[in-house]
């Protein structure tokens, strides 16, 4: 990266060498970063069609988007900070209950509120098990994590009376989402209101790893030890990414709720966390679109799959899974890098995409 | 570049719209079914139970054919939503069948009722889901039918000390509740109820507790398919050597994994509503077809559910002459009344539950396999829990 070759800030004014003054410099790299290709737009303005083009599938379209979410929310630990875990599920889980159980017992009967609530309880669940990732190597990660799920699991499944046990959470009624729109038997609302969290959530992401706090972020990735000697501490950085991690992840399983109005310990099962790294590591980790593109293929895959052989499918899928990760060089997201390189080419004010010429 | 771009996404469009529009002499009936995971043997068992009666009575009823359309829920009652909701929506199913365990049944409920769709269980158990939605109706059975039965038989025959050793959620508590009374209504006693986790169960320490408080036998109730580990695990602890008998409702001696489980379950004595050794006549060639059909795969209980929903739905639709209206639907099926492979069977008009004979049987070997011989029956319960009420 540019930055690591350029002198500290102090000497940057006795610099002539530099073509701009150092912060300017630094501005306009991230300004390019931030700007949006074609292929950004081309996604979401596809997204937004399917609302009139697929009328028929906005149920499993709902779904995709909330796999997407929580994707994203894994992406933002594991593309960006480089932890590994194996119990997101966990803040999924802890955002599906919050969400079924307002609804349930009339606390908050708005969806929206509803989905902040949760959302700052999935953060405020992340926050306190941040600590516990701070330290250790990835295979301590991968246990840890799994093992705040599996208990969070049994803790669920203990208290019944509260989360319904093994029967799942029954009986939840949905209100209108901001006291105007029923959710309906075709999803339509459902997908719609899933859509714009989703798009919301995202910009928000997309502003944040292209900050310099999201930079540091990478830094830590790719040598902890290094960026701590250039002066980017790991530990808050890690607890911030976590919690808001954390809450992208509750938000999503609030939204399951929400639009399934049901919800049950397979919130919190470590076949979710599993999934989701799949999901994940098929979509491509580190540029926020990878959760999205995987989600979109692998729900697509099982529904179509099961659909056509409801015995064998898992046998497909694994197949399927093994063929995309061996094959794939850069997983799927990979495969449309030549597509996102046309467009770049194709549009001159768009520039290269690691700054180049302002 | 265009075409490269065009030509997958055109092929996704494809796949898409790839559901045709249901044609008008089609009549759609979609089943939820456990095909993969721990519940998998009761999907495979109830689809080729439905699948069997469509063969033997064909595919057109009332001028309409009719259409399975068959989608795996691996017994997670979020995905049963979602498919019921699928279903309805985009496969414009008419009916729905299926739903291996009770909260699948549960999660699908308010779905029924929104959508006017005749909602038929063929497997899950627990009493409060006919009372969930009202275009619910069941072919199964409810627990507490033949746990109230076993209940007495056990404190009749000389049973005085009990264990009961339930799955962790809601048809076990109601068959754990309903034994309960009965057994110590007749002068026996429950000295200690256990609760085994339904997903993954180790019985191991659980079975140690039985063994130590040293019963006259345990009671167990496990869904389908987890019998076979339990009278594994039964032995490895050796209960049967205390001289523990296993008592309960049919599912822990499934007709599907019966033979491997071996003579440890001979002289266990349950209460049930189906055996494939039901000495009928309709029995003996169902139990034939099906084996033939299903490489030598013998029907169990869950099957007759499958069967039975098949059979329901084909009168229901000679009787409105092929009119799909859930309403009309479900006020034909309400009251019918037929002879099934377990025996004399019909739907409560009030409660849409099912009124079945309860057999008494005890696992015997008949010509080289173990079978659970009937040797007492009562004839047309209802569910004790809905007609305490």
């Amino acid at each position: 990266m540019k930055t690591d070759a350029t002198p500290p800030a102090a000497m940057s004014e006795s610099a002539p060498i530099l073509p701009a003054p150092l912060d300017t410099a630094i501005a306009a790299q991230l300004a390019a970063r931030g700007r949006w290709s074609p292929f950004e737009i081309l996604f979401w303005l596809g997204a937004v069609s399917t609302i009139w083009l697929l009328p028929d599938h906005h149920l499993i379209l709902t779904e995709i988007v909330i796999w997407g979410l929580f994707a994203l929310s894994l992406d933002l630990i594991l593309g960006y900070a480089g932890i590994v875990s194996l119990g997101h599920a966990a803040f999924f889980g802890v955002g599906a209950y919050t969400a079924g159980l307002l609804a349930r017992h009339a606390l908050i009967g708005e969806p929206v509120v509803a989905l902040l609530v949760a959302g700052l309880a999935g953060g405020a669940f992340g926050f306190l098990t941040s600590f516990l990732v701070l330290r250790g190597t990835d295979l301590t990660r991968l246990m840890v994590t799994l093992g705040v799920a599996l208990l969070l699991r049994e803790v669920a499944n203990r208290m019944a009376w509260l989360t319904g046990g093994a029967d799942g959470l029954q009986g939840i009624t949905m209100q209108p989402v901001l006291g105007l729109f029923r959710f309906d038997l075709y999803g339509h609302t459902a997908y719609v209101y899933s859509l714009v969290v989703l798009f919301v959530l995202f910009l928000l992401a997309r502003r944040i790893v292209g900050s310099p706090f999201g930079l540091s972020l990478l830094a830590i990735k790719g040598n902890p030890l290094r960026a701590g000697a250039i002066g980017i501490g790991a530990g808050p950085r890690i607890v911030a990414v976590y919690t808001l991690a954390a809450v992208y992840a509750a938000i999503a399983g609030a939204l399951l709720t929400q639009t399934t109005a049901f919800t049950s310990l397979e919130s919190l099962s470590f076949d979710r966390s599993a999934d989701v790294l799949l999901v994940l590591i098929i979509g491509g980790t580190g540029h926020l679109y990878g959760g999205l593109i995987g989600a979109v293929v692998f729900r697509f895959a099982q529904d179509w799959l099961s659909a056509a052989t409801p015995q064998y499918w898992q046998f497909w899928i694994g197949l399927i899974l093994v063929v995309i990760v061996l094959v794939g060089r850069d997983r799927i997201g990979g495969w449309l890098a030549p597509l996102r390189r046309a467009g770049d080419r194709l549009v001159p004010w768009r520039g290269g995409r690691d700054g180049g010429r302002p | 570049m265009l075409e490269r771009v065009l030509t997958p996404l055109a092929i996704l469009l494809g796949l898409l719209a790839g559901v045709p529009a249901s044609a008008q002499g089609t009549v759609k009936i979609g089943v939820i079914e456990a095909m993969t995971g721990q519940q998998q043997s009761t999907g495979v068992q109830t689809v080729a139970a439905m699948r069997l009666y469509m063969a033997k009575h064909g595919d057109t009823v009332a001028g309409k054919k009719i259409e399975l359309v068959v989608k795996d829920d691996g017994a997670v009652a979020d995905n049963s939503k979602r498919l019921a909701q699928e279903l309805i929506v985009r496969d414009k199913a008419a009916v729905l069948i299926g739903f291996a365990v009770t909260p699948t049944a549960l999660a699908v409920a308010p779905l029924s009722t929104e959508a006017k769709i005749p909602t038929i269980v063929a497997n899950a158990g627990t009493s409060i889901i006919t009372e969930r939605s009202p275009y619910i109706l069941r072919t199964s059975f409810t627990l507490a039918q033949s746990s109230v039965i076993i209940g007495e038989w056990a404190a009749q025959n000389g049973i005085k000390k009990v264990v009961t050793l339930v799955s962790d959620y809601a048809p076990g508590l109601d068959s754990e509740k309903t034994f309960t009374e009965a057994f110590t209504k007749g002068g026996g006693q429950v000295v200690e109820a256990l609760r085994v986790p339904l997903m993954a169960p180790d019985f191991a320490p659980f079975l140690q507790r039985a063994r130590d408080a040293a019963p006259d036998a345990v009671f167990v109730f496990v869904p389908a398919g987890q019998g076979g580990t339990f009278t594994k695990q039964f032995v490895e602890r050796g209960l049967d050597k205390a001289g523990i008998r296993i008592i309960g409702p049919g599912d822990v001696t499934d007709d599907d994994l019966l033979n491997a489980m071996g003579d440890a379950v001979l002289g266990s004595v349950t209460a049930h509503m189906y055996s494939a050794d039901h000495p009928s006549a309709m029995n003996k060639e169902y139990v034939e077809a099906f084996k033939k059909a299903n490489n030598g795969m013998r029907p169990n209980f869950m099957s007759v559910g499958g069967w039975d929903a098949m059979h329901l739905v084909y009168e229901a639709l000679k009787k409105t002459g092929g009119d799909t209206n859930g309403d009309k639907l479900v006020a034909a099926m309400k009251g019918m009344a037929w002879e099934s492979p377990r025996g004399p069977i019909s739907i409560d008009p009030e409660t849409r539950d099912i009124v079945q004979n309860i057999y008494i049987r005890k696992v015997e070997r008949k010509n080289g396999e173990l079978y659970n011989v009937e040797f007492a029956t009562f004839e047309a319960v209802k569910d004790p829990v809905k007609a305490k009420r």
